[in-house]
């Protein structure tokens, strides 16, 4: 993301929140050198490592495979069968996504993923979990009241439908699959995907309506 | 461990706040400590379960006043000085004190890619029978050990079905801790959420968990 380039700009900000900032970059940078050193570690493979998950690795790979599963009938039944084969079709494979559940969402079961003890989220087709899929509040809060985790982000449900939480104790990896909003039929894939938010991925909202905000 | 890691069900920490158009990474240190720790897992010397384990182990006020980039960057640094990579010495001088160790493939930028699009492989190819199937009633173990575990606080003892059998993995509660892979089944398990939560949770929700066989009884 470009807000790399911008960082020094913001450094002002973070120091004068406190000195806890300065203290943890300079013991990170303390760290690299040491380890540079050493020999343990090659700097160009840091800055590899931190291109492909700033840039490669996101939120549009799995869009693309919620958009082919709801263009392609036959494709959504192997992405609810084997959901690691179906996505690695599209080319998303590798680490925290080596094994794949795809769960889906329908007028009748709502799909929300959270990882109560770490993180755990599925890199190859969300990319590295946003701050508050790591707070403290969801993680703590999306088991025993994930209606209001919903409601936080705007979804209220009816009573009759079923929240179904799934909580990543393991290393399968959940990808919701959310219902294909209303008023999309005749978009093709690329027009799909753009419906398809990190967020609604993750189960704590919908895919978007067409015409909507995005 | 019964550590504040384990927050499912938790009350008090406030509203979720999520953040518009977020960068992944909000200081160019959290990118450099999030490579850093992978690249050094890279090295073969502790697997992802240890990993988890050593921030499980912070001081809890240190975890619950750090952020999520600097619990990997002190987990990193026990990871380094428990695998004999790096001394506390040499960490706080920033300072190599002795040689690297020997025989450690370091990871090349050339070699990134294949890693990243591969992952590792957490399912183990032998041939156990399944001790339960879809459908089976069954009930979470009452343990609290010390070391690491994948069973929540907020599950055990508690009822549920099995509603996938994923087949046989590592078992994370074994590799954490140091006591080797213990291949063995890991399942999905529904729980009704007033099961886990009460009456006042709502008659139609469910919590599935991934729990491995040696969590589980038949009910």
């Amino acid at each position: 993301m470009s807000d790399h380039d911008h960082d020094h700009d913001h450094d002002g900000h973070d120091h004068a929140d406190g000195s806890r900032f300065s203290d943890v970059e300079l013991r990170v940078k303390a760290l690299e050198t040491l380890l540079t050193r050493k020999g343990l570690v090659d700097p160009a493979t840091i800055d590899r490592l931190v291109e492909t998950y700033e840039t490669r690795i996101g939120p549009r790979n799995g869009a693309r495979v919620v958009a082919r599963a709801w263009a392609d009938p036959a494709y959504k039944v192997r992405l609810l069968q084997d959901a690691t084969a179906a996505i690695a079709e599209l080319g998303y494979t590798g680490l925290q996504g080596e094994h794949m559940v795809a769960v889906e969402n329908t007028p009748q079961i709502h799909n929300l993923v959270v990882c109560t003890l770490c993180s755990c989220y599925p890199w190859p087709v969300l990319g590295l979990p946003p701050v508050w899929y790591k707070s403290y509040a969801y993680r703590s809060k999306a088991v025993i009241d994930p209606r209001g985790v919903l409601a936080e982000f705007g979804l209220t449900l009816g009573p009759d439908v079923e929240v179904r939480v799934w909580d990543s104790t393991a290393e399968i990896r959940y990808l919701v699959l959310p219902e294909r909003p209303a008023g999309s039929a005749g978009l093709d894939e690329d027009a799909l995907a753009e419906l398809v938010s990190r967020d609604s991925m993750i189960g704590v909202t919908r895919a978007r309506n067409p015409g909507a905000r995005s | 461990m019964n550590g504040v890691h384990d927050m499912g069900g938790m009350h008090g920490f406030g509203p979720i706040g999520p953040e518009h158009d977020e960068p992944v990474f909000h200081h160019r240190w959290e990118g450099r400590v999030f490579a850093l720790r992978l690249a050094a897992s890279m090295l073969g010397q502790w697997n992802i379960d240890i990993g988890r384990h050593a921030v499980e182990r912070m001081d809890p006020a240190g975890y619950l006043a750090s952020t999520y980039y600097e619990r990997w960057l002190a987990s990193l640094e026990t990871l380094l000085i428990e695998a004999g990579l790096a001394t506390r010495d040499e960490i706080d001088s920033g300072v190599p004190a002795g040689p690297p160790p020997a025989g450690l493939r370091v990871p090349a930028p050339s070699d990134v890619d294949r890693i990243t699009a591969k992952g590792r492989n957490f399912r183990v190819d032998v041939d156990l029978a399944a001790r339960f199937q879809v459908g089976d009633t069954v009930v979470t173990r009452n343990d609290h050990p010390l070391g690491h575990t994948r069973l929540p606080r907020y599950a055990r003892a508690r009822h549920g079905v099995i509603d996938r059998v994923h087949g046989v993995f590592i078992f994370a509660d074994a590799s954490g801790s140091k006591r080797g892979d213990q291949p063995q089944h890991l399942y999905s398990v529904r729980f009704a959420a007033r099961e886990l939560f009460g009456p006042q949770a709502p008659a139609a929700d469910t919590v599935l968990i991934d729990l491995w066989n040696a969590h589980l009884e038949p009910a």
